[in-house]
């Protein structure tokens, strides 16, 4: 199925190009975002909106997942899950701090 | 006669429409994006339980060098095009254009090797060791086992270059999977240091 013509891909490989100068550009925005100074929750709130649309041009893209089977999307959707709760995890020692339990 | 002992290298699987080997290497990703992500939790658990950070005071930018980073970066983003030319060149059916962009993968692969022993030098030089803080036990896990990861694509990305690139004779569509399959990898890697990159140098 994925076994397409020769010529076929040659055809397809703007959009590789496309996202390859994307991302170099982001990465000059990110960078010059920082000499900028903002204050920290800003800086920290723009730099991973940036990294997050770069992560999302590699894997749409070059990872070709905007035309993939259904069983990798259920496979990512798992794993997105599984990792927003793994990253939720520090939340639970804020949460202590804050009603006043012992605790470094 | 080995791709007739393994079923669906080629062909797709009937029940995950996909050859084994993608929808393995895809479950491999699954379970790289939970390694990351637990470290990346632990960072950020670290980061917020401390008043400044970096805890010596400073900036992360002013520690480490963020035009290393930076071309570091661009060295990456490239080598992830350079790979997808080598996948196309394959399904384009041209074996030494194929080579071409893959020795330019594993070469852009060595260059950011390069760059990040000079980092590490110069951070070892000012006695800038895991064991120093937890800015750089932090940096040296994160980025370490990122490099690690580096020298693992290139071990891959060389067989394929080298012996692996015989199978091309024998069964080429095969062998266009597994470039496939080491491309998907390589933008992984090329992924997790898109978010490593700002959290660590920027931030």
């Amino acid at each position: 199925m994925d076994a397409t013509g020769h010529e076929d891909v040659s055809k397809h490989m703007g959009p590789y190009y496309v996202v390859f100068v994307a991302l170099l550009c982001l990465t000059a925005v990110t960078v010059g975002v920082s000499y900028l100074h903002l204050n920290r929750p800003l800086a920290i709130t723009v730099a991973l909106i940036i990294a997050s649309v770069k992560a999302g041009l590699v894997a749409a893209v070059f990872m070709h997942l905007i035309s993939e089977k259904k069983v990798i999307y259920a496979v990512l959707i798992l794993t997105a899950l599984f990792f927003a709760l793994l990253l939720a995890l520090p939340n639970l020692t804020t949460f202590e701090h804050h009603s006043g339990m012992p605790g470094t | 006669m080995s791709e007739t002992v393994i079923p669906y290298m080629v062909k797709p699987h009937p029940v995950t429409g996909l050859p084994n080997g993608k929808f393995g290497i895809w479950l491999f990703l699954a379970s790289e994006v939970m390694l990351f992500g637990a470290l990346f939790s632990s960072y950020v658990l670290i980061r917020i339980g401390v008043p400044h950070w970096p805890p010596e005071g400073g900036l992360s930018s002013e520690i480490l060098s963020v035009p290393l980073g930076t071309f570091n970066t661009g060295v990456l983003i490239t080598s992830s095009i350079t790979m997808v030319l080598a996948w196309a060149s394959c399904k384009m059916g041209s074996l030494p254009r194929f080579k071409m962009w893959m020795g330019a993968t594993v070469f852009l692969a060595l260059v950011f090797l390069v760059v990040k022993y000079f980092e590490y030098s110069d951070k070892f030089h000012h006695d800038h060791f895991p064991s120093h803080d937890n800015f750089f036990a932090v940096y040296f896990l994160l980025t370490g086992l990122h490099g690690l990861h580096i020298v693992g694509g290139i071990v891959v990305n060389t067989f394929l270059l080298t012996w692996g690139s015989r199978m091309w004779k024998t069964d080429p569509e095969h062998f266009t999977n597994r470039v496939e399959n080491a491309g998907l990898y390589w933008h992984f890697v090329d992924l997790v240091w898109i978010f490593l990159f700002p959290s660590l140098y920027l931030l």
